[in-house]
């Protein structure tokens, strides 16, 4: 049997592996499988693409190969679970430059009158070079912003300006004619530079515009970029696995965008172009809070979660910038100990990356089916005695509800006002990231507790226990 | 005519495997958000097997510098995706 026959039945083996693995990361039960399914695909694409005859400079490959997995496993292994976003957002970023990078490399080495072995130089191959060089680039330059503004580097602040928009769709409009020259005539590589150069500015451009509290879509985009660029390579290359694999991640990508858009209320475009964080009048700080916000301690809270039968966390990004989870779990389990029940109220975007709060509960060894979602745990806040808010704001904002005009109206959010006693721990009155003030801080069931989370949940410990 | 043939074959995989990629992502818990989009990711560190084949048929030295820095980013994307994601899933547990 001709080999290529045998590489290409491989190649849709690893595919079915790829679907497979993919179907069972979607459930709880079958997703340690799923993972498992899909490294078992990968592995055996490497695997029967090494075993290709036209494989010549196996020293270097095997060098790469071993470079890679070894910084891979370093960087899984060591990364803390509060930097797991950082992590996820920098490996699309490599995906993405891996996709630049191969395209490249195969123009050059077509260029340099190396067509045949599957290769042609055709409008297929040029078109999607092209594509290649730009998405990856802005997949790259994209997720290193995103990482840079997860890991502090980078202010978390959107940075706007005036002509902000134009001057994206002029960086745009520069890479596409580019990218026509480059079609035109495909001799010409060094084009292909100034197009990624173009490209990875407009990423920068991209990213730097959106602000922390919208990270969780802007990842989960990327992540569907870093396929979708690895399909355009496929492309480039005529290989079905990469097109398939590239393809199936964009489309998945792009579902776990619109899901958290969704939780927004706001269209992708909005996201990416539009004004939250731009300022917006609001009732003064003064009419919604003065005379009215209750100050509460440690000792007092206890004395309430005692009483309590049913209590409900709903934490936020707070409580990741504060590293609050352990004390969390503590708590939890001292309540559970008195027939206390504990639940937590997750908000979709809660945190920076879709499903960031369960990945940090999950840490603690909190059980996944005590974590429950938005539309689970609404209905059962007229039930709850206490609501313990830890480091969220605008996902439990009632003017999310009440009001039109705001820039949060229409955001789904947990009804925490409707429990019997809610307590905030924050440390001050200052507004979350839609800039807006909270009138939840003001109402009558509300009780702030001021201060650092960790802080405070180590002193709610030790009042719960002493209580 | 045999581009055209080609083309038409690849377009064909690539449409079929967008749908099929919509309809295998439905309804994913929220507690899987984060490990299904690591685990995909990895997935999307197939471009491995453009660098396998960049650097593996490379004789000029740039397609070869280019290869080998798109292999070592791809294989960190692939091994340290699928690590990430295995020891993520770990930690979830149900109520015992």
């Amino acid at each position: 049997m001709d080999f290529a026959v045998i590489v290409n039945l491989s190649y849709l083996l690893a595919a079915v592996l790829f679907i497979l693995g993919l179907k069972g990361l979607g459930h709880p039960r079958t997703a340690v499988r799923g993972n498992m399914l899909g490294a078992l695909g990968m592995l055996l694409a490497i695997v029967v693409t090494l075993a290709d005859r036209q494989i010549l400079s196996f020293g270097l490959i095997i060098t790469g190969l071993a470079a890679g997995a070894l910084v891979g496993t370093i960087l899984a292994l060591r990364i803390q679970m509060t930097a797991m976003p950082q992590l996820v957002g920098l490996f699309n970023g490599f995906g993405g430059v891996a996709s630049t990078l191969v395209a490249g490399a195969v123009l050059y080495h077509v260029m340099a009158g190396n067509a045949g072995s599957g290769l042609q130089q055709n409008l297929q191959f040029t078109i999607a070079t092209v594509a290649s060089g730009l998405i990856g680039a802005v997949t790259f330059l994209g997720s290193l912003v995103a990482f840079g503004k997860l890991q502090g580097i980078v202010s978390e602040k959107p940075l706007r300006y005036p002509g902000e928009q134009i001057v994206k769709l002029l960086f745009l409009a520069a890479s596409i004619t580019i990218g026509v020259f480059i079609v035109l005539d495909p001799t010409r590589v060094e084009l292909y530079w100034y197009l990624s150069a173009v490209a990875a500015v407009l990423g920068i451009l991209l990213v730097i515009a959106i602000g922390g509290a919208d990270m969780p879509i802007v990842i989960a985009l990327l992540n569907s970029y870093s396929g979708i660029a690895a399909a355009a390579t496929g492309f480039v290359l005529s290989n079905n696995i990469l097109i398939i694999a590239g393809s199936l991640v964009g489309a998945s990508g792009i579902i776990l965008t619109q899901i958290m858009c969704k939780a927004m209320n706001r269209s992708l475009a909005n996201v990416l172009f539009g004004g939250v964080g731009a300022v917006v009048e609001t009732s003064s700080e003064d009419d919604i809070y003065a005379g009215k916000v209750k100050q509460t301690s440690a000792e007092e809270v206890a004395m309430v979660l005692k009483s309590a039968q049913r209590v409900v966390f709903v934490p936020g990004y707070g409580m990741a910038v504060a590293r609050a989870q352990t004390p969390v779990r503590i708590l939890t389990e001292l309540m559970e100990k008195d027939d206390i029940t504990v639940e937590f109220g997750i908000h979709p975007v809660a945190g920076r990356m879709p499903g960031h709060m369960n990945v940090l509960l999950a840490e603690e060894n909190i059980p996944y089916d005590k974590l429950k979602e938005m539309d689970q745990i609404n209905p059962t806040f007229r039930q709850t005695d206490v609501v313990i808010v830890l480091g969220a704001n605008d996902v439990v904002n009632p003017l999310a509800r009440e009001s039109a005009g705001s820039p949060i109206s229409g955001m789904p959010i947990l009804n925490v006002d409707e429990a019997r006693t809610v307590v905030v721990i924050k440390r001050s009155l200052s507004p979350g990231f839609a800039g807006i003030q909270n009138p939840l801080f003001a109402a009558d069931n509300a009780l702030m507790l001021f201060g650092d989370g960790k802080d405070m949940m180590e002193q709610l410990v030790s009042a719960y226990k002493e209580a | 005519m045999t581009d055209t043939f080609t083309f038409i074959n690849i377009i064909t995989i690539f449409v079929l495997a967008v749908f099929l990629g919509f309809e295998v992502i439905t309804k994913v818990p929220p507690v899987l958000h984060t490990p299904l989009m690591s685990g995909s990711n990895a997935i999307s560190g197939i471009t491995v097997i453009g660098a396998l084949l960049a650097v593996g048929s490379g004789k000029e030295t740039l397609t070869l510098v280019l290869g080998m820095a798109a292999l070592i980013f791809a294989t960190i994307n692939v091994v340290g995706g699928f690590l990430v994601t295995h020891r993520m899933l770990s930690k979830f547990r149900k109520r015992d």
